[in-house]
């Protein structure tokens, strides 16, 4: 048939119906079953062995910070200065020997102290972040839904606050308070919020100019839903991966304020406060105030780090290599 | 065809090619043969993931990260390619074999000149000095046709329009004079007009040069008058080669003769429903048995599910894998089609259900970085006038930048209008607040045209349909059950889809979905944005078949926006083509069709790329020439005086208004292809044609 035109196939017949064919399958195709995105994603994470390690950093620690002390109870409130740097292993005064990393200047046991500055680190930390990333998320959301006027109010107050320097005003505001777990973790929360705000606003300006989001505006839905509803699950994976890191970055804040002198009240401890006390006696040769609390500070913000960066791989799916 | 003795310029034999994921092997491409001679284009057609694209990239040894060539050889000039050292294949990239890509954007470099691009090729292979390079750039540039070559060698790619830049990205392609042209979709991403244009460039370039071309699209109308020779593609194997005319007159495969039914085309009946093939191709990670069609096809039978065909066929000029082949267009294709639609365009009530007037819609362009100042504006809308009947459906026609999504925009309400009005029932609606206005956006909804962007992907599809009901309050929760099973299966989907997520469904599933959720809240107007443009040739004809049925079933009015007047005419009772944020021409389906009186109307017509070889063989000019002028800075008069070739000192001077040519037929033209019947129309208020029947 190479002369004239070809007849429209589809005026070749009438459309028939073919009842019979139609009930076993549903017209639309069937549905290929697939796991969830968010099962895709742990299988993606499992699948990174560097951040499995750094989970299994993190677990190790939280046991041996928390349920460590109920195997290895030690005296932490009584300071007991016959006891005081005490290598490990040492015989004291009092009979008995030091613990497997010695006593510091107060005759602590210092593995228990790591032990007990390991909670706090750790508490302090994950309440930071939450504090943070609730902060951040919401007012970023907020930010970026709004008309721009708005928006650059609240955007250039983030500008504002964010070119005070942190450690300079957390230390102001440290020597005010008495410094308790949930203090500390108010006062590093309330001043790490502004880079997952920024995130999040980020997120949101592509985010609403999205279909789906377009789709419910038609609809009629109001901010807050949008908000609750569209924006923030579909902006969780940055939320999350965000968390990681802010753990992580408090924790170091948290040593940073100790170290300068600005920790947590005794008889709390905390790892920065042992290195900054230990810092004087480094000079003697006693190692083991300062090397065992600084390979766990940084085993720990290397863990959540690790994890940051594999959960960032496995839940955006640009990264992901399918 | 090859003569015995001088090797092909392209010869690909039994070449399959596996990509490995971290789970599961994709086998998109399986035992291929295919060759072209010089001077010879070969169209390889498919639907998107059939594998034709990383065919082109294993002939270039392309292929992504965990790709690899598992068997088959691919000899150009009788030189083997498959494994050949990178360095050596580098030297024949760019040289002996081309590549031009789809997104002429993201393949050229943003921070390079045109001219450091197009000389680049010449410098790596040729070693030419930066003098003789340029010289050369400038030559190829000329050669594509790209207007004022010389200034634009300092141009970057952002300076140019999309046609330009496919025109840059085709003289990278030819700076070496390759023997081999690789083009993966040259015109997918371009307007009709301008890939007409492109279309007979390489037409052109072909015919000079003598190069072989593969052209790969999952456009049939686009190969019709290009190719000399069709491959098929299906699934990762070649289903049938022939040469153009047999492919579209006596084509032998189930498979491309359903193809090129689901096809809406101009010149058909839309009271017809369209040859559909029924589910979706196979997961090519777990390829079916047999014959990778089986599954979708009406004549397979037991044999066709155990065994595959092989390529052979009635002689080597028509080559074909099938076990009960068709006999060309003897015997009509077996439809999947929706029971009858019954699309009977039943009477419409006289009232305007929705009336635009004057719509004006204007976007800042502004400057300075902190007074932001305007300075002008992108006349997106300008002073449009369109009434819709209740039950009517309205198609918009245009290209892209004409206005015709803003006004879709603007009618839902997600714009507001500059000026003019936009009312519903005779009530302006987006004058309204807050609980008004909530609830007067239940009668206007909207189908986006990006099923993957338009379905939340972290909610499940009950609570994507279900919250249209829940944002408007409407009905109990069960009430609002007993609606979802009843839509979802009305848009032909398994009720075990409610569970699952956007993502676990394809493309054309995506969009029942979205349909169903537009009917939640039965409003009187839809608005469809492009509603298949982004969906593959088979899954299309579903689609338009279903909502096709569902505007007879459910009598809403709806306006249809496409670029594609096929589509428009298949869903729409009346048509308005756009240029430039104008009405230019508004008519039936027919009046538009077989009676176009505006000379853009007739040249969008001609352009449009027919899948029949006879027609598109027979096209001798290139239709409208030159670009689509900035939306900025609107010709004064009539729009599209600039690349209109009756234009005459009258079109600059003053604006045409719409003129009445037929009972529903109006156009906006000085110097129409027919005279007028009536005094015209006025802009400001036109009488709304009378439906017939």
């Amino acid at each position: 048939m190479t002369d004239g035109r070809v007849k429209p196939l589809g005026e070749a017949e009438a459309p028939l119906s073919h009842p019979d064919l139609l009930s076993t399958v549903a017209e639309g195709g069937e549905v290929q079953v697939i796991a969830s995105g968010w099962r895709l994603a742990v299988r993606e994470f499992a699948s990174n062995r560097v951040a499995v390690i750094g989970v299994a950093i993190l677990v190790f620690f939280v046991l041996f910070c928390f349920i460590g002390p109920l195997i290895y109870p030690t005296n932490q409130s009584l300071t007991q200065p016959l006891k005081a740097n005490l290598p490990p292993g040492a015989a004291t005064p009092l009979g008995g020997t030091a613990g497997p990393l010695g006593t510091d200047e107060h005759g602590f046991d210092e593995l228990g102290r790591i032990m007990l500055g390991g909670q706090t680190a750790l508490e302090i930390g994950f309440f930071a972040a939450l504090i943070s990333i609730v902060i951040g998320t919401l007012y970023g959301a907020v930010s970026g839904l709004s008309g721009r006027l708005v928006d650059g109010v609240m955007m250039r107050f983030v500008d504002i606050v964010y070119s005070i320097p942190f450690l300079f005003i957390v230390l102001i505001l440290a020597t005010k308070f008495s410094a308790t777990v949930l203090e500390e973790s108010l006062l590093l929360g309330f001043f790490s919020w502004l880079v997952p705000a920024r995130l999040m606003r980020g997120e949101v300006l592509t985010l609403r100019e999205r279909d789906f989001v377009w789709a419910a505006r038609v609809m009629g839905s109001g901010r807050p839903r949008l908000v609750y509803r569209h924006l923030i699950p579909n902006a969780l994976s940055v939320v999350i991966v965000n968390v990681t890191f802010l753990v992580a970055d408090s924790i170091l804040a948290l040593a940073y304020l100790g170290f300068l002198g600005f920790g947590l009240q005794y008889p709390a401890a905390s790892w920065g406060d042992m290195l900054g006390n230990a810092d004087t006696y480094i000079s003697n040769g006693q190692w083991w105030l300062v090397y065992p609390v600084g390979f766990c500070l940084v085993a720990v913000v290397m863990a959540c780090n690790l994890v940051g960066d594999g959960l960032r791989d496995a839940l955006d799916v640009r990264l992901r290599r399918r | 065809m090859s003569t015995p003795g001088s090797p092909r310029a392209l010869e690909v034999t039994n070449l399959s090619t596996h990509i490995k994921l971290s789970r599961s092997t994709v086998q998109a491409v399986g035992n291929v043969d295919l060759g072209i001679d010089a001077g010879e284009t070969l169209g390889l057609v498919g639907e998107s993931g059939c594998g034709k694209s990383m065919l082109a990239l294993s002939i270039l040894g392309l292929l992504p990260s965990g790709g690899r060539i598992v068997e088959g050889s691919v000899k150009l000039e009788g030189n083997e390619l498959v494994g050949l050292p990178d360095a050596d294949l580098r030297r024949l990239r760019g040289n002996e074999v081309a590549m031009i890509f789809q997104d002429s954007l993201s393949s050229l470099n943003p921070t390079k000149t045109i001219g450091v691009q197009v000389a680049e090729p010449v410098r790596v292979h040729r070693g030419a000095s930066r003098k003789e390079a340029r010289d050369r750039a400038l030559e190829v540039l000329e050669l594509v046709g790209l207007p004022n070559p010389k200034e634009r060698l300092g141009q970057y790619p952002h300076h140019l329009s999309g046609g330009l830049r496919q025109r840059v990205m085709i003289a990278v392609a030819l700076a070496c004079e390759p023997k081999v042209l690789l083009a993966d979709e040259p015109t997918t991403a371009l307007d009709v007009t301008i890939q007409a244009q492109i279309l007979a460039l390489l037409d052109d370039l072909e015919d000079r040069l003598g190069m072989a071309t593969l052209l790969v699209t999952h456009d049939m109308g686009v190969v019709a008058g290009r190719a000399n020779r069709i491959s098929v593609m299906y699934a990762g194997r070649i289903v049938e080669t022939a040469a153009t005319e047999q492919i579209f007159g006596a084509m032998r495969h189930p498979y491309t003769q359903a193809l090129l039914g689901s096809i809406p085309r101009l010149d058909q009946d839309n009271r017809k429903a369209l040859v559909s093939i029924r589910g979706l191709p196979p997961d090519l990670t777990d390829p079916p048995r047999g014959c990778r069609f089986a599954p979708r096809c009406p004549r397979a039978t037991d044999q066709c599910r155990e065994q595959e065909p092989p390529l052979t066929g009635s002689g080597p000029d028509h080559l074909f894998a099938c076990w009960h082949p068709v006999d060309g267009l003897a015997e009509p294709p077996k439809v999947y089609a929706q029971p009858s639609a019954a699309v009977e365009t039943t009477a419409r009530s006289n009232g305007h259900l929705l009336e635009i007037a004057d719509v004006v819609r204007e976007y800042p362009v502004t400057a300075g970085m902190v007074l932001q100042r305007k300075v002008n504006s992108v006349k997106a809308v300008s002073g449009v006038s369109l009434q819709v009947a209740a039950g009517e459906a309205l198609g918009l026609v245009g290209e892209s930048g004409c206005g015709k999504t803003t006004l879709g925009k603007l009618i839902v309400g997600i714009e507001k209008p500059d000026a003019g009005r936009i009312a519903l029932g005779g009530r302006e609606v987006f004058v309204l607040r807050g609980r008004g206005l909530r609830r007067a956006r239940r009668d206007l909804q909207m189908m986006f045209q990006d099923p993957y962007a338009s379905l939340d992907p972290r909610m499940r599809v009950q609570a994507i349909l279900r919250e249209p009901l829940v944002v408007q309050g409407v009905g109990s929760r069960k009430e609002q059950d007993g609606k979802i099973r009843q839509l979802l299966e009305e848009v032909g989907l398994p009720a075990g889809a409610l569970e699952r997520y956007p993502h676990e469904f394809s493309g054309g599933q995506r969009q029942r979905i979205a349909l169903a959720r537009v009917l939640m809240l039965e409003p009187k107007v839809i608005v469809a944005d492009e509603p298949v443009s982004a969906l593959d040739v088979s899954i299309r004809s579903q689609v338009l078949n279903l909502m096709k049925r569902l505007q007879a079933e459910h009598q809403r009015a709806s306006v249809v926006i496409s670029h594609d007047l096929a589509v428009v005419k298949y869903l729409a009772d009346r048509i308005a083509v756009m240029y430039l944020g104008k009405v230019v021409e508004l008519g039936t389906g027919d009046d538009i069709y077989r009676r176009p009186v505006h000379p853009y109307t007739d040249a969008l017509i001609k352009t449009i790329p027919v899948p029949d070889p006879a027609v598109e063989r027979a096209k001798r000019e290139v239709g409208i020439r030159g670009e689509l002028p900035s939306p900025i800075y609107p010709p004064s008069g009539c729009r599209f005086r600039t690349r209109c070739p009756r234009a005459r000192a009258q079109c600059a001077e003053q604006e045409p208004l719409l003129r009445r040519f037929g009972p529903t037929h109006q156009a906006a033209c000085h110097f129409p292809l027919r005279e007028p019947d009536g005094a015209p129309v006025s802009a400001a208020t036109p009488r709304s044609p009378s439906h017939p029947g």
